[in-house]
């Protein structure tokens, strides 16, 4: 018997039905995987059984009676609790505020925070969810929050358990963390549905795993009868390659030479603190880190988007420190940037034009300050050809109209053609879908065995260790490691990444 | 190239003519009942003439034209600054610093004979209205103030300095305003006055409109066709896209604002040298040239061509409007009317081009979907067929 069936759900928004007939069953005390591509409909399924949209079609039931969830409150009373990708506190308020909000206990209208303090500290001991109860919620880590909204759940003695991507904004210890803490409540009887698309993580953690694609079930699979291979294929719908054959690498000259580079802060606290590092020709040389450890202001300084406070920035020994970005672009420096929207795009110009950001005012595309329309298409055309960009227009195409995954091989494809001598990619595959993704890696890889220096800026520690030929940490403004990803683990990686540990010298 | 032309401002808009037409049948109306409401017996009369006092002879169509030529000006101003990403409220200061230079050289400038020195009043009067714009550009480019707040603050500077000018070097007290400019210094009539003509006189038309249209024309070739316009869309598009492409977006933003202020006051110039004995007056009033400007362009969707028609439109209803006089409408509700309709005309364009375009990328985005989609499963669809469920 299952504790939660959903029957033949099916979910549409205007132009896309994201849940096609979906039916689903969760065991009393297991721990089930969610498995699939961003836009497979994960989040729109679990937001039908916790009441936050309507399905067309299709039947809850509980405990194999029918239950009607017409919102949240429906949901919480059947013991349906959900933490969102996004979470849902209250910046200003402590901890525990936070956890009893909405479910306090008050006497003659005083909040009695006596009790439920003592409730929560016991489910914190009794979980290993460490948190600090009175710190308001702006002040503390993500991870905290994320133990916070898993305490709020207990707290109402939630006994079936939504989490929707948990994992993307923890750090390696965080994860194992919080497999360890499901596994333990799953031990204790509830029920877990656990939304990823990491496979590693449903191998840890899950015992059965249902596999969405494009808004329908694939299937469901028994984890540990099934190889991470088979998931995966179920997932993209062809076989895809995990692990890159990479060639050993041919290290050339020093291309990116960065010198003492410090950044100011805004307070006292530097931005960031002496970094020096060579990227060179025929390697990839991994920054790696938790976000917001400085890659950003890092990237902003090499690439020229903010001035430098002090230090030097080199390519292929010219010093181009305070260089323009069109120079910079000269001495054969391309970005790839972390925002696409924001600095890699004009969405609203077409997918030809886009392609000649940096290069519109050069012959072919410009003749006596005219553009060449003609001249940009072919050469967009060739990008699309080259790249498989896929656009209903072809290089017509408005690019804001463009999926996230194309739009990002428009960046690629225009600053590969640059012909770089160095390539700087910062966050390439960022809430791109396994397809998309091991395209690009590809691409990296094969910049790197062309003999270009390749800067990766990663959040993805899978992304790190299988793709890069050095990795450098970055904590807190500082670089804290440089190693050899063939000689570090998962777990030291993530040490480092923490500000538990810093090699004593780093070149 | 013509056809390709109107084709794309057509598409552009996500309009068809029949539609546009349309909006404007229902802004009539509108304005209609804003007549009824005032004077019920006489509204039928009245909006017979506002729709038909255009056209009722070839002088008064010269007069519509003849008014449309500085709000097409001050449109393509207000347009070609919104092309880039700037609101330009300060075309009402740029026209009239614009006029003033104008008018002061065909006064003063005698050393140059006449179509010599038509020619300098009016470059003046663009580099005048130019260098009127580019101190809001400049503040917003290294001081990131924002161009409306500079522009509305430029506009009461620009009008209190020009009267100021006015009174100390070109006035009139007979006329309390401006001297009148020479007639040799009126801007070619090109013979424009024997078409534009009834039995009792000519319209006061001449080549400014030409000037307006072949401006108009400029401006769709720079936006659309050069590596210059290309940057300026770019940075007006996306600020920091066009910083990280390498492309100097605070000159962009200088350069706009100068291009935009140099065609206001351009219209300013030859709207003062125009003939039909116009001066400038020191009422402490804005030009409202400028502020027409603003819905010349809304209502032309900030394209080029739209702006020559919506200028035209405006300008027809406005003549209409003003000859309703005699019918006993008080000059308020006559203006309160118009404006009913020409903004009526311009927010539902508004909506609809917004909405158009929201349909259009829903669709270009399902359409991709769909593509994607389907090629993606064609390949697949057998090697996961076997394993699934
Ligand atoms: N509120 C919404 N309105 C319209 N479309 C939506 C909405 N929420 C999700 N979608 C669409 O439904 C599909 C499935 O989305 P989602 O369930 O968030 O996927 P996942 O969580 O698997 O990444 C996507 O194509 C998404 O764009
Ligand atoms: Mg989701």
């Amino acid at each position: 018997m299952h504790i939660i069936e959903m029957r033949n759900i099916t979910k549409k928004f205007p132009g896309i039905i994201a849940n096609d007939d979906i039916t689903l069953g969760l065991k009393k005390g297991e721990i089930h995987a969610l498995l699939g591509e961003n836009g497979a409909g994960k989040s729109t399924l679990m937001s039908v059984l916790f009441g936050l949209y309507k399905a067309e079609k299709g039947e809850i039931l509980k405990n194999g009676e029918k239950v009607n969830i017409t919102g949240p409150s429906d949901a919480t009373k059947l013991g349906i609790g959900m933490v969102h990708q996004h979470f849902k506190l209250v910046h200003n308020f402590t901890v525990l505020e936070n956890i009893i909000l909405g479910v306090e206990t008050t006497k003659n209208g005083v909040l009695q925070m006596k009790d439920a303090r003592q409730k929560v500290l016991e489910l914190s001991q009794k979980y290993e969810l460490e948190v600090d109860l009175d710190k308001e919620i702006r002040y503390i880590t993500v991870g905290m929050q994320q133990r916070v909204e898993i305490l709020k759940m207990l707290y109402r003695n939630n006994e079936i358990l939504i989490f929707d991507e948990p994992t993307a904004v923890l750090t390696p210890q965080e994860i194992e963390a919080l497999i360890a803490t499901m596994r333990n409540m799953a031990a204790e009887g509830k029920s877990i549905l656990f939304i990823t698309h990491k496979l590693d993580e449903i191998k840890q953690a899950a015992d059965r795993c249902s596999v969405l694609r494009k808004g329908k079930l694939i299937g469901t699979v028994d984890v540990a009868a099934t190889s991470k291979e088979e998931m995966s294929e179920m997932m993209v719908g062809r076989k895809l390659s995990l692990t890159l054959t990479k060639k050993t690498p041919q290290i050339g000259e020093t291309i990116l030479q960065v010198k003492n580079l410090t950044q100011k802060g805004d307070s006292q606290k530097n931005k960031l603190t002496n970094i020096t590092f060579d990227v060179k020709a025929g390697e990839i040389l991994c920054i790696a880190g938790i976000e917001g450890n400085g890659q950003t202001d890092l990237v902003n300084a090499i690439t020229g988007l903010t001035a430098v406070d002090s230090g030097t920035v080199a390519i292929s020994g010219v010093n181009i420190t305070n260089a323009s970005i069109r120079n910079r672009g000269t001495q054969g420096m391309s970005h790839i940037p972390e925002d696409r929207h924001k600095h890699g795009l004009i969405l609203d110009y077409n997918l030809a034009y886009n392609t000649v950001l940096q290069n519109y005012y050069k012959t072919p595309f410009q003749k006596m300050g005219f553009l060449q329309k003609g001249k940009i298409r072919e050469y967009a055309n060739q990008l699309v050809e080259r790249f498989d960009i896929r656009a209903s227009e072809g290089s017509n195409s408005i690019v804001r109209a463009m999926s996230g995954g194309n739009q990002q091989k428009i960046i690629l494809a225009r600053e590969i053609a640059n012909s770089p001598k160095l390539l700087i990619a910062v966050q390439p595959t960022r809430g791109l879908d396994v397809g998309a993704i091991e395209y690009i890696h590809k691409q990296l890889l094969a910049q790197r065995d062309e003999g270009k220096a390749v800067l990766l800026i990663s959040l993805e520690l899978e992304e790190v260790m299988n793709i890069s030929d050095r990795v450098l940490v970055m904590y807190e403004g500082e670089i804290v490691a440089n190693v050899n990803p063939q000689n570090i683990t998962f777990k030291e990686l993530g040490l480092y990444m923490a500000g538990a540990k810093r090699e004593a010298a780093v070149a | 190239m013509k056809g390709d032309f109107m084709d794309k401002f057509l598409k552009g808009s996500g309009l068809s003519i029949v539609s546009s037409v349309a909006v404007v049948i229902a802004g009539m109306l509108l304005g209609f009942i804003v007549l009824f409401i005032s004077n019920a017996s006489q509204a039928p009369a009245a909006i017979v003439t506002i729709l038909t006092f255009g056209f009722s002879s070839l002088r008064n169509f010269g007069d519509v034209l003849y008014f449309a030529t500085p709000i097409i000006m001050t449109g393509l101003s207000v347009g070609f600054a919104y092309k880039t990403g700037l609101f330009n409220i300060g075309a009402s200061g740029q026209f009239t610093f614009g006029a003033f230079v104008a008018v002061y050289i065909a006064l003063n400038f005698e050393f140059l004979a006449p179509p010599l020195r038509i020619i300098a009043a009016l470059a003046a009067a663009m580099l005048a209205g130019a260098l009127w714009a580019a101190i809001p550009g400049l503040l917003k480019a290294y001081r990131n103030v924002h161009e409306v707040i500079s522009c509305i603050m430029t506009n009461y500077i620009g009008m209190f300095l020009v009267n100021y000018l006015i009174l100390t070097t070109i006035f009139d007290p007979m006329r309390a305003s401006s001297q009148r400019v020479p007639p040799s210094t009126h801007i070619p009539i090109w013979g424009l006055d024997s078409i534009f003509t009834d039995a009792v006189r000519a319209s006061p038309l001449n080549a400014s409109i030409f000037v307006a249209i072949f401006s108009a024309l400029l401006m769709y070739i720079i936006l659309d066709r050069t590596t210059f316009g290309y940057e300026l869309k770019a940075c007006g598009l996306n600020k920091d896209a066009a910083k990280y492409a390498g492309i100097n977006e605070n000159r962009s933003i200088i350069f706009s604002m100068m291009i935009s202020g140099a065609l206001a006051g351009l219209g300013g110039g030859m709207h003062f040298l125009s003939g039909a004995g116009r001066t400038m007056s020191v009422a402490d009033v804005l030009a409202n040239e400028g502020f027409m400007g603003i819905s010349v362009s809304l209502l032309g969707l900030n394209h080029p061509i739209g702006i020559i028609f919506s200028g035209v439109l405006i300008a027809y209803l406005q003549r209409g409007g003003f000859n309703i006089q005699p019918l006993g409408f008080a000059q308020e509700i006559i203006e309160i009317a118009i404006a009913v309709i020409i903004y009526f005309c311009a927010f539902v364009l508004l909506v609809r081009t917004q909405l158009g375009n929201v349909i259009a990328k829903t669709a270009a985005i399902f359409g991709n979907f769909i593509k994607f989609g389907a090629d993606k499963s064609s390949k697949s669809a057998k090697s996961t067929k076997g394993k699934a469920v």
